[in-house]
């Protein structure tokens, strides 16, 4: 896969922070001089409910959405909306996972069963080997604010993009972020870029 | 020249801040509600809520009538709302620019139908643009104002879910338009503009020649483009659809229309003639298609492409190879793994939200609600499974006053917000009171229009520029009506709740109980939250808290030995302590605001 051409598909649930992060990314992109569009798939969903954001990099970017099996890369804020989007993924996509759990009111007054991860692993592993769990809320806990999960996710993403500087996706989250929380999301995005840089997984490009 | 990654509703703001508007009014509805958001903290503009959308439009009328530059936003169901004034600032004209910036919303994100509102345009003879991105939301403002005040016509930019909620890159000015006029003034016109039948059927024939101009003008219109690549397929889209049409055809001839009506017929005739076989991709109605084909040239469309829903490039591709307009091969394929049933994870009430008791007791009661939109209609899942009906902005009160004129047995109320009875709730009350009906009208005030992210209206004594105002004040409003029983409630407080509604039903004449409590998502109420636990030795699993529907009372992994039943655990994280559970439990095993209290001074 190419740098130049990248569809990313960001899901979570209402109040995660995936719209930053969709925000970091277009910003990312804009800076490396591509043409970027961004769309937000939200309903109604004020709190609690399903959320996608899709962040389109290019030399010419038409559609603002990305098709059934046009995503390249999935950031998934809370495990089972991963299984939720699998169908947007390209063979090969590669798949970050915060290993979250957030139970949908069925699960948590007991009528239905939230998925192990066996079966998510088994159902994106027919679609991508190239997925990987990141732990974004213990990360953000162990510095002090869960709620920083979605730039350690960020922060992880940045290890499969080594042509992008540090410094370019620390600006953006920089830019974005009340100005008392700049210091923990630094700390978050390179606990995430740290983090994923030992799991040795591969580069893309 | 300023480069910025706009949403298409602030790319709308940022252009019509720079047509030099004066004047811009609206009611909030997704997916239009940032466009005034944006527009309002910008200097030397105007802004303002207004209780619905047919003020919006009058407001925008009058302003446009005084010499200044207006424009009136809204969904598109509020253009149902506005539509009588839409109508008759389509007869009068303006002294300046006037726009409607209209949101449509295909596959009904958050909208209770998909009516396609270019129809609006054509019925009242009002053209309408139609932007592909953020740059031609920005760049079709100015097209817009300089159209309405060249034809003497009210304009419709139109604008869907995915052009306002898209961002894009945009080349801004950055620059306003000099005012038009230092001082605004009134010129007196009225065979112009007092639309009695005598000059209205002056003004008919004066509309209808203007829009055969228009047809005219659509022609060099530069927002309409033609592109001619290979002949044999020739593509008309519009809006969003046409970036579709591009990622899935790049070798197509394409013809853009950034004005869908009136349509270039001389345009559509030339292009028609280049290509060998002529389709039109367009979201919802056929509308592009019928105009083509009016002018007796052969088009395919809502033959190939759905007529429901948002296209997306997937859809517009797969529906070309069914109709072999591209070769299999042109196919992405899809994984389709076997996800079995996943739990859904729908919008729901917030934990701590004040409807939710309401509609706990409305359960209780066994009423038949007609409910309303807002944040309450989320209510409708399991487990409160209530309201029963829900149609359109205040539609509550009248249909529950004609269920009692039926002579239906059963008792029914009707619900709705603080915002949606301002909306167009009241002259239904006021219909209550007038003709007497046995219904009971719960008015949910939560002192926000939170649905659409938390707007003011005219209870929360603000207004959309930060003054502020005078707070209207429900009680004497109703009374004045002529309510006599009326009764304001704590919607936290369950037994407030149900004795004011059990007196209601008694008593069986008109009457309206104000559930007052604030959203608890209002940034002061958000400071008061205190998450409750439950005493697990006073639990014994019967379950009646979980039938609240609250997201944060959870079933523990602890299982009560005498009952087997799994006991009730309270997530810290989501509770914000309205004791509604508190409230529900029989064995008062869930520790309130004040028992936690004590606890921690003990």
């Amino acid at each position: 896969m190419s740098v130049r051409k990248v569809n990313f598909l960001l899901a979570g649930v209402g109040g995660q922070g995936t719209i930053l992060a969709s925000d970091v990314l277009a910003a990312v992109g804009l800076q490396k001089g591509l043409d970027v569009k961004k769309s937000e798939v939200h309903g109604m969903a004020q709190r609690g409910g399903s959320v996608t954001s899709h962040v389109r990099w290019g030399p010419k970017v038409y559609s603002p959405l990305i098709g059934l099996g046009e995503a390249d890369v999935f950031l998934c804020f809370e495990k089972l909306e991963t299984l939720r989007h699998v169908e947007m993924l390209r063979q090969g996509a590669l798949v970050l996972i915060n290993d979250y759990v957030i139970s949908p009111l069925s699960v948590s007054s007991g009528t239905d069963q939230y998925p192990d991860d066996e079966r998510i692993q088994s159902l994106l592993g027919s679609i991508t080997s190239n997925y990987h769990w990141v732990p974004g809320v213990a990360l953000a806990e162990s510095l002090g604010n869960a709620r920083a999960n979605n730039v350690v996710l960020l922060g992880a993403l940045s290890h499969f993009f080594p042509d992008v500087e540090t410094a370019a996706w620390l600006e953006a989250v920089r830019e974005r972020v009340p100005s008392k929380f700049v210091e923990l999301n630094e700390r978050a995005f390179l606990a995430g870029r740290d983090d994923m840089r030992a799991s040795g997984a591969k580069p893309l490009v | 020249m300023l480069r910025k990654f706009l949403s298409g509703n602030e790319a709308v703001a940022w252009g019509a801040w720079e047509s030099g508007v004066r004047v811009a009014a609206a009611y909030p509805g997704t997916p239009s509600t940032e466009i005034l958001e944006n527009l309002a903290p910008m200097p030397h503009v105007y802004a303002e809520w207004c209780p619905n959308e047919k003020v919006a439009m009058d407001v925008a009328a009058g302003a446009a009538y005084a010499g200044s530059r207006a424009m009136a936003v809204m969904k598109h169901v509020g253009l149902n709302v506005a539509a009588d004034s839409f109508f008759y600032a389509a007869m009068t004209g303006m002294e300046a620019g006037l726009v409607i910036v209209n949101a449509d919303d295909p596959f009904m994100h958050s909208s209770q139908n998909e009516q396609d509102n270019r129809r609006y345009c054509k019925f009242a003879r009002v053209p309408c643009l139609e932007p592909t991105d953020s740059q031609e939301a920005y760049a079709l403002m100015p097209a817009a104002f300089e159209i309405s005040e060249r034809f003497d016509t009210p304009v419709m930019l139109r604008l869907t879910t995915r052009i306002s909620h898209s961002n894009t890159l945009v080349e801004v000015q950055g620059t306003r338009l000099p005012e038009r006029a230092e001082t605004p003034s009134y010129r007196v016109d009225s065979i112009k503009y007092v639309m009695v039948p005598g000059n209205a059927r002056r003004r008919h024939p004066v509309i209808e020649e203007r829009i055969a101009k228009l047809s005219e003008f659509a022609e060099t219109f530069p927002f309409n483009q033609m592109q001619i690549k290979d002949r044999s397929l020739g593509i008309v889209a519009n809006g969003v659809a046409y970036q579709y049409a591009c990622e899935v055809f790049p070798e197509a001839s394409i013809l853009k229309l950034g004005m869908t009506y009136p349509v270039p017929a001389g345009m559509l005739r030339e292009f028609a003639s280049q290509v060998r076989r002529l389709i039109v991709i367009e979201e919802l109605d056929p509308f592009i298609e019928e105009e083509i084909r009016l002018l007796g040239i052969p088009a395919e469309g809502k033959s190939i492409f759905p007529i429901c829903g948002e296209l997306d490039q997937q859809i517009v591709r797969e529906s070309a190879i069914r109709a072999g307009l591209l070769p299999e091969s042109a196919r992405v394929p899809v994984s389709r793994p076997d996800k079995g049933t996943l739990p859904p994870r729908p919008p729901i009430l917030c934990p701590g939200c004040p409807h939710r008791g309401v509609f706990f007791v409305t359960n209780k009661l066994k009423l038949v609600v007609n409910g309303d939109i807002g944040c309450y209609t989320l209510a409708f899942l399991p487990p409160l499974n209530a309201p029963h009906t829900c149609g359109c902005m205040g539609a509550s009160i009248g249909v529950a006053h004609g269920v009692a004129k039926a002579g239906v047995r059963e008792r029914n109320v009707a619900v709705l917000g603080d915002s949606t009875f301002f909306h167009t709730g009241m002259p239904a009350l006021l219909n209550v009171a007038y003709n007497k009906s046995n219904v009971t009208t719960l008015i949910l005030d939560n002192r926000v229009t939170a649905m659409t992210g938390h707007q003011d209206n005219p209870g929360t004594g603000r207004t959309l520029q930060g003054q502020q105002t005078t707070p209207v004040e429900f009680e004497p409003l109703v009374r004045s009506m002529g309510f006599q029983r009326v009764h304001t409630v704590d919607s936290y407080n369950l037994r407030q709740v149900e004795d004011a509604l059990k007196d209601c039903l008694e008593a069986n004449e008109p009457a309206v109980i104000i559930a007052r409590r604030e959203c608890a998502l209002m940034p002061e109420v958000r400071k008061r939250w205190l998450p409750l636990r439950v005493d697990e030795e006073r639990c014994n699993g019967c379950g009646l808290c979980f039938r609240v529907g609250c997201p944060a009372v959870v079933k523990s992994d602890v299982v009560d030995a005498k009952s087997g039943k799994p006991k009730a655990r309270i997530d810290p994280l989501l509770c914000t302590g309205c004791e509604i559970c508190a409230q529900v439990c029989a064995r008062k095993a869930i520790l309130t605001r004040a028992q936690l209290g004590e606890k921690e001074a003990a």
